[in-house]
C-alpha cells in the first residue's frame, strides 16, 4: 500500500515537473552539493559572469567559504570584488533602477534560483542561447527554453556562440512545440513535435551547433555548466547539507524508540482479548 | 524518605489539589477509566495524531514568529533568513511546512474513519459539526498562514481566493473583497490582518474547538470498527464488556502510533521536504510579484479538491456557491445518511463500492487542481464534481430499503437534473466532449441506482452482538 | 500481568523518549543563540586614527556599542599614576581588558585610549570630558568620562572612582594594530 502510495507520488511529482517547463522533457543536470571541486568552480564562475548583475543577496561570503572548504581569505581573494567584508551578503554590484534602464527589467537576485526553476532548467538554459538576428532581440540572443529571454548570453566567451540549425519540414505547419532536449559530443539536440495542417503528426530534431568557438570545447562547457548549476543549487539551499547529515541519525534514534514503544505495547496488550 | 513516606506525601498533596482542582476527577473521567472499544484498528490513530501535529505546529509556529518578519518589504527575505542564518532555522521551518501538510493527511484519514464507520451516526452528530468547524477553521489557517512568506504562489492564492469573495452580487461582494483585502489588491496591509489571525486568532478558536470536539466524544463514547455501542453491553460493575480503559491501554497504543508517525514526519523534514513541489512549491520561491502571474496558479495540495470544482463551472458566482457547498454539504452527513447501521463492515455490497468511489473521486479531483485547465480535464472536473455531489444523494438513497419503483424514479430524477445541467452548458465547441464523459455518471447511475433493482447487491449483513477485531 | 518487564519497557521508552525530547529541544534553543546577520553585524571593525587630533575623541560602533577613541596628551597621561588613591581598580585587577591592556595606560600605546563607551553601572554612554576642573565635576577633576545617568566617574584610563555606583572598570576590547594609522577593534589574533 505504502509502496503504492510512493509510486504515484514519485510519478505525480515528475509529472508535475515535467508540466513546469512547459512539458518539455530538460536536460538532466544531476547535481551533487557534496562536491566540494565543483561547487568552488561554480563559485569562481558566477562571481567572474553572473554577479556584475545578478546578486545572490541571501548569501554571505563567510558561509559560502565553509560550506565550500574555502578560507576567509581565500575568499576576499579570488571571490570578492563588489565587497569589503567577508561577513558581508553577496549583494550585486548594479543598482537596480539603472537596470531596469539597461535591461527593460532588473535582473533577478539568484539566490533561490535553485529552487524555483530547479537544476534541470538552469542547466538547459545554459546550454541552449542561440544568435537570433531579429531586430527584436537587444542582445542578438534568444534560448531555447526561456523564449525572448532579456539577457545577453553571459557566458558565450566559454561557450561560444550556438546557431539553431531547424529539421526542414514538408507541408503546412498548424501548431509546433518541443518536447525534449539532448545532447551529442557537437551540441544539443531540440526534438520538435511538428502538427501539420492535414493533421499529420511529425518528430523532427533540430541542431544547436557552436557557429564561433570559445574558449572551452563543447564537453568542458557542458561541465563548467554543470557547476555553475551545483554551485546555484547549493545556494538555493546550503543547509541541505546540514540535513543530509543529521537526518540518519533522526531516522536511526527513532527507530529505536519506535520498537521500544511497541514492545511496550504488545506487553500491555497482552492483558486485552 | 521512606518510600510509604513519600508514598504518603504523594496522596497528601494530590488530595491538597483534588480539593481545589478536579484533577483527578478528570483523570479517571478522560483517560483511566475512560472506556473505550477494544477493537480499535489503524484507522483510529489520527486522532491522536491530529493533536501531535497541533501541538507541532503551534510550537514551532510560535518559534518562527520570533524571527519572521510580516511586513510586504521583508517578509520574503526573513524567511530566507530564517533558512539561512538562524542557528537551526530552516529545521523549525521545515517542521512546520511539513507539519501544515501533514496535518490534512491525518484529518482527511481521521474523517474517512467517520464516514467508513459511521461515527457521525448516533448522539454523535454534534461531535461531527464540531469536527467540520475543525475543518474549516484548519482551512483558513492553513489559508492565512500560506500567504505569509510572500511568494508568487502565496501572494496570487490570495488574490484568486479573495476574489472569490467579489462574486457575491448586489455590491455586497466588492465591499467584502475591499473590506478582507484592506486594499484594492493583496498587499501589506492584508499580509498584516492574516498574519494575526494566523498565530492568534484562529489557534484559540481551534484550541477551543478541539476541547469542544473530545468533550463530545467523551460524553457519547468513541464508535468502533464494528459499529455497535459498547455501553449497551455492561458487566455487573458498569463497566461495557468490550471496552478498557484509554489508560494504559490506548496511550501505549497512541505514542507507539506517534513514533511511527514522527519517522515518516523526519524522513520527510530531513530528505524531502519540497516533496517534489507538492508541499513547498517551486513557485513560491520567486518574491511576490504584484505584476506578474505565474504561469499555472494552483493551491496548495489540500485544497485542489475543492479547486478543481471551482475552476470546473464556468460561471463565477454559481461556481463559488458549488465551491461552497461542496465543502458544507459535509455537515449535514448525519442527516442525510440516517442508514440504522453503522459501520461499512455490515453494509451492502454496493455501499462499500459507492464509498470507494467516492475517496477515488475526491483524489482524482485533487490532482486535477493540481493541474493546468486544459478542456478534457476541465470536463473530466466537472463530472467528477456531479459525482462528489451524487455521493451524498446516494447515501441518503441508501438510507432505507427502497422499493424499486424509488430506484427507478430517482435514477429519472438524476438523469433530468444531469441533463439540464448539460443543458445550461452546453457549448458547440464541446458538445462532443461532454456526450464522451456522460459516460461517467452514466455508468455510476446506473450501476448505483439500478443495480439493486435487479439484484441483492444493496442488502446489508447482519450486525454482531459483541464487538469483532 | 507482569509487572517486571512492564516497569522497565516503560522506563525504557520513558528514558529514550525523554532523550528525544532534548535532542528536539535543541533546534528551538539553538535558535536562539545569535544568527549570522549578528554576527556579521557584531564583526570585526578597522578604524583609521591618524586624524585624532591630541585630546580629542572619535566614537565608532562595534557590536552594536558604542567605542571610544581618544588620543591623549602627555598632560593628561601624567595624570594618572596620581589618582591611583581614588580609585577602585587602579591595578586593573578585575577582568575588564586584554592582557596587553593590563597596564597604567589600560592600552598597547599610551597615547591612545581604545575603550567600550559603556557604563559598568547600568549601560549608559558616559561622556568624554577632558577639561580639568570645570563647574559642575569639581576642582579635582583632572579629565576622564562621566556618566550622566547616576553620576559614575572613570579617569582617562577608564577606572572607575571609588564612592560612585559602577563596580568596575571600563571595558577594553580586543584590538590591534594594523599599521601606525589603522586598528581593528574586535580582533586581537596574531598579536601579542
Amino acid at each position: 500500500m505504502m509502496k503504492n502510495i510512493c509510486l504515484a507520488v514519485a510519478l505525480w511529482a515528475a509529472a508535475t515537473a515535467a508540466m513546469a517547463s512547459g512539458g518539455m522533457h530538460l536536460l538532466e543536470a544531476k547535481p551533487d552539493i557534496h562536491d566540494k571541486a565543483s561547487l568552488q568552480h561554480g563559485a569562481k564562475l558566477f562571481v567572474n559572469y553572473c554577479m556584475s548583475c545578478h546578486g545572490l543577496s541571501y548569501m554571505r561570503y563567510n558561509r559560502m567559504a565553509q560550506d565550500l572548504g574555502l578560507t576567509d581569505s581565500e575568499v576576499a581573494d579570488n571571490l570578492m570584488f563588489a565587497s569589503d567584508k567577508v561577513v558581508n551578503l553577496m549583494k550585486v554590484a548594479m543598482r537596480s533602477a539603472d537596470a531596469k534602464k539597461w535591461f527593460g527589467s532588473s535582473p533577478p537576485d539568484l539566490s533561490v534560483i535553485g529552487r524555483s526553476r530547479g537544476a534541470n532548467w538552469l542547466y538547459s538554459y545554459l546550454l541552449t542561447f542561440y544568435e537570433d538576428p531579429a531586430p527584436t532581440r537587444p542582445f542578438g540572443v534568444n534560448n531555447v527554453v526561456f523564449k525572448d529571454v532579456a539577457m545577453p548570453h553571459a557566458l558565450w566567451s566559454l561557450q561560444g556562440h550556438q546557431r539553431y540549425v531547424s529539421e526542414p519540414v514538408k507541408g503546412k505547419v498548424k501548431a509546433e512545440h518541443i518536447s525534449s532536449l539532448a545532447t551529442d559530443p557537437k551540441g544539443v539536440l531540440i526534438r520538435r513535435e511538428v502538427t501539420l495542417e492535414n493533421g499529420e503528426v511529425l518528430n523532427v530534431t533540430d541542431r544547436l551547433v557552436v557557429d564561433i568557438s570559445g574558449q572551452l570545447q563543447p564537453g568542458a562547457y557542458r561541465a563548467a555548466a554543470h557547476d555553475l548549476v551545483n554551485f546555484l543549487v547549493y545556494a538555493g539551499e546550503p543547509s541541505k547539507l546540514q540535513r543530509d547529515a543529521m537526518g540518519i541519525w533522526v531516522l536511526l534514534f527513532i527507530a529505536i524508540l519506535f520498537v521500544l514503544t511497541r514492545l511496550l505495547y504488545k506487553e500491555y496488550w497482552k492483558d486485552v482479548h | 524518605m521512606s518510600a510509604q513516606n513519600q508514598a504518603g506525601a504523594l496522596q497528601a498533596m494530590m488530595n491538597w489539589i483534588d480539593d481545589r482542582f478536579p484533577l483527578t476527577k478528570m483523570w479517571k473521567e478522560h483517560l483511566a477509566e475512560y472506556y473505550a472499544p477494544k477493537n480499535f484498528n489503524v484507522w483510529y490513530y489520527f486522532g491522536s495524531l491530529a493533536i501531535l501535529v497541533l501541538v507541532l505546529q503551534l510550537g514551532t509556529g510560535i518559534w518562527l514568529a520570533m524571527f519572521y518578519k510580516p511586513d510586504a518589504q521583508e517578509a520574503f527575505a526573513s524567511v530566507e533568513y530564517i533558512m539561512r542564518e538562524v542557528p537551526l532555522g530552516w529545521l523549525i521551518r521545515y517542521m512546520h511546512s511539513t507539519g501544515a501538510s501533514l496535518f490534512f493527511i491525518v484529518i482527511y484519514l481521521h474523517m474517512f474513519r467517520a464516514l467508513l464507520y459511521g461515527s457521525y451516526k448516533g448522539k454523535r452528530e454534534l461531535l461531527w459539526l464540531f469536527g467540520i468547524v475543525i475543518y474549516l477553521a484548519l482551512m483558513a489557517e492553513a489559508f492565512f498562514g500560506y500567504l505569509l512568506p510572500w511568494g508568487q504562489m502565496s501572494y496570487w492564492g490570495a488574490q484568486v481566493i479573495t476574489s472569490l469573495f467579489g462574486a457575491i452580487p448586489f455590491g455586497i461582494g466588492d465591499t467584502l473583497q475591499l473590506v478582507i483585502r484592506g486594499d484594492f489588491v493583496v498587499s501589506d496591509a492584508t499580509l498584516n490582518r492574516f498574519y494575526s489571525l494566523h498565530i492568534v486568532g484562529v489557534p484559540l478558536v481551534l484550541l477551543g474547538l478541539v476541547g469542544a470536539h473530545i468533550l463530545a466524544l467523551h460524553e457519547v463514547g468513541s464508535n468502533n470498527p464494528d459499529g455497535i455501542e459498547i455501553k449497551q453491553n455492561k458487566n455487573a460493575q458498569g463497566i461495557p464488556v468490550d471496552g478498557i480503559p484509554f489508560h494504559p491501554y490506548y496511550t501505549v497504543k497512541d505514542i507507539m502510533g506517534a513514533a511511527a508517525f514522527l519517522f515518516i514526519f523526519a524522513l520527510i523534514v530531513f530528505y524531502m521536504p519540497q516533496v517534489g513541489g507538492l508541499f513547498l512549491e517551486h513557485d513560491n520561491f520567486v518574491p511576490a510579484n504584484v505584476l506578474k502571474t505565474p504561469e499555472h496558479i494552483k493551491p496548495v495540495w489540500y485544497f485542489t479538491p475543492y479547486y478543481a470544482i471551482l475552476r470546473a463551472i464556468p460561471h463565477k458566482l454559481t461556481g463559488v456557491i458549488v465551491f461552497a457547498w461542496s465543502v458544507m454539504i459535509l455537515a449535514f452527513l448525519p442527516w442525510i445518511d440516517t442508514h440504522p447501521v453503522k459501520s461499512i463492515r455490515y453494509r451492502s455490497v454496493l455501499y462499500k463500492a459507492l464509498v470507494m468511489t467516492f475517496a477515488l473521486t475526491f483524489v482524482v479531483l485533487g490532482w486535477l487542481g493540481m493541474s493546468p485547465a486544459e478542456p478534457e480535464l476541465s470536463e473530466l472536473g466537472l463530472r467528477l464534481g456531479e459525482l462528489y455531489f451524487a455521493f451524498f444523494f446516494m447515501l441518503w438513497v441508501y438510507s432505507k430499503d427502497r422499493s424499486g419503483s424509488f430506484y427507478i424514479g430517482a435514477f429519472v430524477f438524476v438523469f433530468i437534473t444531469l441533463g439540464f445541467i448539460d443543458a445550461i452548458r452546453y457549448d458547440e465547441s464541446k458538445g462532443m466532449l461532454m456526450l464522451v464523459s456522460a459516460v461517467l455518471p452514466a455508468i455510476y447511475f446506473v450501476y448505483f441506482l439500478l443495480a439493486p433493482v435487479v439484484s441483492s447487491l444493496n442488502q446489508d449483513r447482519p450486525v454482531p452482538e459483541r464487538v469483532t477485531s | 500481568m507482569n509487572t517486571g518487564r512492564r516497569r522497565f519497557l516503560t522506563g525504557a521508552v520513558g528514558v529514550v523518549g525523554g532523550i528525544g525530547g532534548a535532542f528536539a529541544a535543541v533546534p528551538f534553543i539553538a535558535s536562539w543563540t545569535p544568527s549570522e546577520r549578528a554576527y556579521a553585524i557584531g564583526a570585526p571593525v578597522e578604524v583609521d586614527v591618524s586624524k585624532i587630533e591630541p585630546g580629542r575623541m572619535i566614537v565608532e560602533k562595534w557590536q552594536g556599542k558604542p567605542v571610544y577613541i581618544v588620543n591623549r596628551t602627555e598632560a593628561a597621561l601624567k595624570t594618572l599614576p596620581e589618582l591611583d588613591a581614588k580609585l577602585r581598580d587602579p591595578k586593573s585587577l578585575e577582568d575588564q581588558q586584554p592582557d596587553y591592556a593590563q597596564n597604567e595606560y589600560r592600552s598597547r600605546k599610551k597615547d591612545l585610549l581604545v575603550v567600550v563607551g559603556v557604563c559598568t553601572h547600568l549601560g549608559c554612554a558616559p561622556q568624554y570630558r577632558p577639561e580639568v576642573a570645570p563647574v559642575d565635576l569639581g576642582p579635582a577633576w583632572k579629565g576622564g568620562f562621566f556618566c550622566p545617568c547616576h553620576g559614575s566617574r572613570f579617569d582617562l584610563a577608564g577606572r572607575v572612582f571609588q564612592g560612585v555606583p559602577a563596580p568596575l572598570n571600563l571595558l577594553i576590547p580586543p584590538y590591534k594594530y594594523l599599521s601606525d594609522n589603522r586598528i581593528v577593534i574586535g580582533d586581537d589574533k596574531g598579536s601579542a
